[in-house]
């Protein structure tokens, strides 16, 4: 038996999906339909490839966050990575980036096929070995993502910096999940009655940073794994702590969660970045939402280190990813959702991703969205 | 946005460097975010680095809720608070 499979028991989904309607029937009367937001990406895909959505009872939605690391980077900072690549700089990218077009139709895979020295890793330690295989290239990490891939990535860069490998550098986009949750609420375009948290980003920065959205914004916040089992039992909870009016935390992942986070990531992050502005795509630049490298780590920073500056970039025209990423909408309600834009011919990142709540909802959902919250 | 795979360390090594093993597929893994990693410790591994060790005893509680979830499921009565 795999590990995996204890989270996964048919029988135990259909008690918790039964628990879960007689939750929110009690939630309904007493204040009508909830809208939990998903932050993670991972949860999309997980919520589809299990058929979730499906069972979820009425009154009950779930809306797509901005937790797609892929998807919330601004566009213009792939046309950066290109002018990096075609100046002759080594790239080395998460696979999810390669396929993300610019406005204008170019991406770092055709970047490639023109001769670009563009290479898709799985850690931020194969672009260490790519440098050190290469040492007359000089090699630049696209570090995109959350606190959990913000850890790996330093970690990578405090081995080069031990090693005194010189040839490598960064081009950081990183965010913070908080600011960006804060944004979505704020907006107030789209009704939030609680979040489901992601285990990972979680696992960096402990289920306690959450109190935050829980105590200033009265939502309760539940940190959930990705198995299915994991998430019913989320929800299951969520419905009850929203129906209460509980604003509270809690940590449905406590087999990998612990209440302060990793502190080992959380000191390598202190050490390396400091706060900053962000531009996300869909909600605009947010204050303190991203991280940069801190003045003594400068020579890693390959904005600074070749004067180039990410500009902000455009959408491809009609393209609605913002609108999906903020949670104004479900794919569906994209005019191009399946029609100009599908997985073999992307309009936006979220059709690209494997965590882009379009290519979640164009492989598993077949329910049409529901109206706007 | 950060998928994490458990896994199990078979060997730790020199600098940070461990060997870790799912479902019978080998990875060489990066533990320098792990506190004291010993071989046989379960932990989450993302982008090839263990980002943290499992709790068995958190683990084992959790699955055995969902194994009563299961049966009580079977005998086809709801049950009260997860």
């Amino acid at each position: 038996m795999r590990y995996s499979d204890g989270f996964r028991q048919p029988a135990a989904a259909e008690a918790l999906v039964r628990m879960l309607h007689e939750r929110m029937a009690v939630a309904r009367s007493r204040r009508g339909a909830i809208a939990v937001m998903e932050v993670c990406g991972t949860h999309t895909m997980a919520v589809g490839r299990h058929g979730l959505r499906r069972r979820l009872p009425e009154g009950l939605r779930l809306i797509s966050g901005p937790g797609c690391p892929v998807c919330v980077t601004d566009a213009g900072y792939i046309q950066t990575a290109i002018e990096l690549a075609e100046s002759g700089l080594g790239i080395a990218t998460f696979g999810d980036l390669l396929q993300v077009p610019t406005a204008g139709g170019d991406s770092l895979a055709a970047c490639r096929a023109r001769g670009g020295r563009v290479q898709v890793c799985y850690s931020p330690l194969d672009a260490l070995r790519a440098a050190a295989a290469e040492p007359g290239r000089e090699w630049v990490l696209l570090a995109i993502g959350f606190e959990t891939t913000i850890a790996p990535v330093l970690a990578t860069l405090q081995r080069a910096h031990d090693a005194g490998l010189g040839g490598l550098s960064a081009l950081v986009a990183f965010k913070r999940v908080l600011p960006a949750m804060e944004a979505v609420l704020a907006d107030g375009r789209t009704a939030i009655d609680g979040f489901l948290c992601p285990p990972h980003v979680s696992t960096v920065i402990g289920a306690a940073a959450y109190r935050t959205i829980a105590e200033r914004h009265g939502r309760p916040c539940v940190v959930a794994g990705f198995e299915p089992l994991d998430i019913l039992a989320a929800l299951v909870a969520l419905v009850e702590l929203v129906a209460e009016g509980r604003a509270e935390v809690r940590n449905e992942y406590a087999r990998v969660v612990k209440e302060e986070g990793n502190p080992r990531a959380q000191r390598l992050i202190e050490e390396w970045l400091e706060p900053c502005a962000a531009r996300w795509r869909g909600l605009g630049e947010l204050p303190n939402s991203g991280y940069r490298l801190r003045e003594d780590r400068a020579r890693y920073d390959a904005e600074r280190r070749y004067g180039v500056t990410v500009r902000t970039g455009r959408d491809a025209p009609g393209c609605r990813c913002g609108d999906v990423i903020a949670g104004r909408m479900d794919p569906p309600q994209c005019p191009l959702f399946r029609r100009m834009c599908t997985p073999d011919s992307p309009v936006g990142p979220c059709m690209v991703s494997s965590e882009g709540s379009c290519a979640a909802w164009f492989k598993y959902e077949r329910a049409e969205a529901a109206a706007p919250g | 946005m950060c998928l994490g795979v458990p896994m199990r360390l078979l060997e730790i090594g020199e600098d940070g460097h461990a060997v870790a093993e799912s479902d019978g597929l080998r990875l060489d893994v990066d533990v320098s975010l792990i506190e004291d990693p010993r071989p046989g410790d379960h932990v989450i591994v993302h982008a090839g680095f263990a980002i943290e060790r499992l709790d068995a005893h958190e683990a084992e509680a959790r699955l055995a809720m969902f194994d009563r979830l299961a049966q009580i499921a079977a005998e086809g009565t709801a049950t009260g608070p997860v």
